[in-house]
């Protein structure tokens, strides 16, 4: 099929940017949208054209580097889908598809569709972490969690860090990562002894990386990749006031 | 200070707040739901909250605290949202907000001036001072003589109905919001928290909306 891409240029975070347009002939069903987009680059490179940078790492829904706006959904609007995921078969020949960058002022632009989200890494180190001694590796049944908790962890736990959540939210608020990150240790025993100043530290940190406030657009579940449920959003609001009035 | 200045703090403010003026909407429209009944009813309310004296200022107080912590909290935290996205994606598509929640500032901004004029109209009396007549010798006036005279003229009705509309925008959306924020929500509640909440607009909307209508349509009259 033929398509005709509108791409986000911007040369470096204080370029203008433009949105540039390419004509795609013989596009396959088959392929995934990066691939597609590497068969772009392959005809720019060909001309001596700059090709466009874009950001991806395992191809395979996992890494969280694939962060595209396409047609104005962050990873496209398949749910569950990453933008390496995201397979040609969804459009139809003819289609105009539009790919832009994340945007918020936390995540500048590195160039093109590459944006820095090192930001998310920051809140990460201010409390994504515990900080009691383990030994040497523990047994598998050692430390019994029920099932329900352990089910609940690991679904904090998805999330890859991709960032479509900031980037899908009218605030660029990054409430549904560090939630995630929040909630994910919460509820373990190893999670209790940094309980308190991991929540006020990651959403302290949060606004001082520039993210905005959440006001529970809920724009961000719809938008995750992993599913990521905003009941979390509601455990960090819990543990923040447990944490205030410890 | 955490609670003031942090961003999960702020919106607990904003919450607790909100709650306290959504509960004072819902407890005023139970009493200017006598008007309904008739003009002694309304009158007799009107004394009962007159008799309660002091009373009355300590809870003046607390409902322009609330007013004013969320209306600055409001703004604050808009602002700041404003300006964690400073250029927007050309293309936009959302999937799951909605109007009312993309319009909280505008609605709540509405509502102020609404608020403004409301107070002007029928509690210090400045825009229409013809409406009133008194009721008795203890300086009362006439609630249901107030009310019927206050709707007479088109633009008290017209700045009620538009008032209220913000009010059912600015409702839909925050009641469920406030049980997200104060961390009351899980996965099974929030759908139903989002329902919930629209019903309580549309009734607030179709309560308030009836009074003035009401009286134009000559159902509620002298
Ligand atoms: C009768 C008057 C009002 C009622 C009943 C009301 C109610 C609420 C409620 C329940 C919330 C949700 C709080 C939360 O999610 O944590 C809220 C949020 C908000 N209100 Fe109001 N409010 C009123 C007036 C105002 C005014 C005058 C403003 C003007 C600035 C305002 C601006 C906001 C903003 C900006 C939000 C945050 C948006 C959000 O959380 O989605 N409100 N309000
Ligand atoms: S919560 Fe979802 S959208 Fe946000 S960073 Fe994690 S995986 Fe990505
Ligand atoms: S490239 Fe790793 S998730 Fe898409």
């Amino acid at each position: 099929m033929k398509l005709k891409l509108h791409v986000w240029r911007q040369n470096g975070p204080k370029d203008q940017g433009i949105m540039e347009t390419y004509e795609v002939p013989n596009v396959s069903p088959d392929q995934s949208f990066l691939e597609m987009l590497d068969d772009v680059n392959l005809a720019l490179a060909k001309d001596g054209r700059d090709v466009i940078a874009f950001d991806h790492d395992c191809r395979e829904g996992i890494c969280g580097m694939c962060s595209q706006v396409i047609n104005g959904v962050p990873h496209g609007g398949q749910e569950r889908t990453t933008v390496c995921q995201l397979h040609m078969r969804e459009f139809k020949d003819g289609d105009e598809i539009f790919v832009e960058p994340w945007k918020a002022r936390a995540f500048p632009v590195i160039k093109d569709l590459v944006v820095d989200r090192g930001a998310l890494e920051k809140i990460m180190q201010a409390g994504g972490y515990t900080s009691c001694h383990t030994g040497g590796v523990a047994d598998g049944n050692a430390l019994p969690i029920g099932k329900e908790i352990a089910d609940y962890s690991m679904d904090a736990a998805e999330c890859i860090g991709c960032g479509a959540c900031v980037a899908s939210c009218p605030n660029s608020s990054a409430m549904l990562y560090t939630s995630a990150k929040v909630a994910q240790l919460a509820v373990l025993p190893q999670g209790q002894v940094e309980a308190h100043r991991r929540v006020m530290a990651m959403t302290e940190t949060a606004k001082e990386q520039g993210f905005g406030n959440c006001t529970n657009h809920y724009e961000c579940q719809a938008a995750c990749p992993k599913g990521i449920n905003v009941k979390f959003i509601a455990k960090l609001n819990r543990e923040y006031m447990k944490a205030l009035f410890k | 200070m955490q609670l003031t200045q942090s961003s999960v703090g702020r919106k607990i403010i904003m919450a607790v707040t909100g709650f306290v003026l959504v509960a004072f909407v819902c407890v005023h429209l139970l009493g200017n739901s006598s008007v309904f009944i008739g003009a002694n009813a309304i009158n007799a309310y009107a004394q009962k909250l007159h008799s309660l004296g002091p009373f009355v200022w300590v809870f003046r107080l607390v409902m322009l605290a609330a007013f004013a912590i969320h209306i600055i909290f409001g703004i604050q935290l808009t602002l700041e949202n404003r300006a964690a996205t400073p250029d927007r994606n050309v293309q936009i598509k959302r999937l799951k907000t909605g109007f009312g929640a993309e319009t909280m500032i505008v609605s709540g901004l509405v509502m102020l001036a609404f608020v403004i004029y409301h107070l002007l109209h029928f509690t210090v009396r400045v825009t229409n001072p013809e409406i009133y007549v008194p009721l008795g010798d203890h300086g009362m006036v006439d609630v249901y003589v107030m009310i019927v005279n206050g709707f007479h003229s088109a633009l008290p009705v017209i700045v009620y109905l538009v008032g209220m509309s913000f009010l059912f925008l600015h409702v839909s959306h925050g009641f469920q919001s406030l049980f997200q924020t104060i961390g009351l929500s899980n996965d099974k509640s929030l759908p139903v928290m989002e329902t919930i909440s629209k019903l309580v607009g549309v009734v607030l909307l179709v309560g308030y909306i009836s009074i003035p209508l009401l009286v134009v349509f000559g159902l509620i009259k002298i």
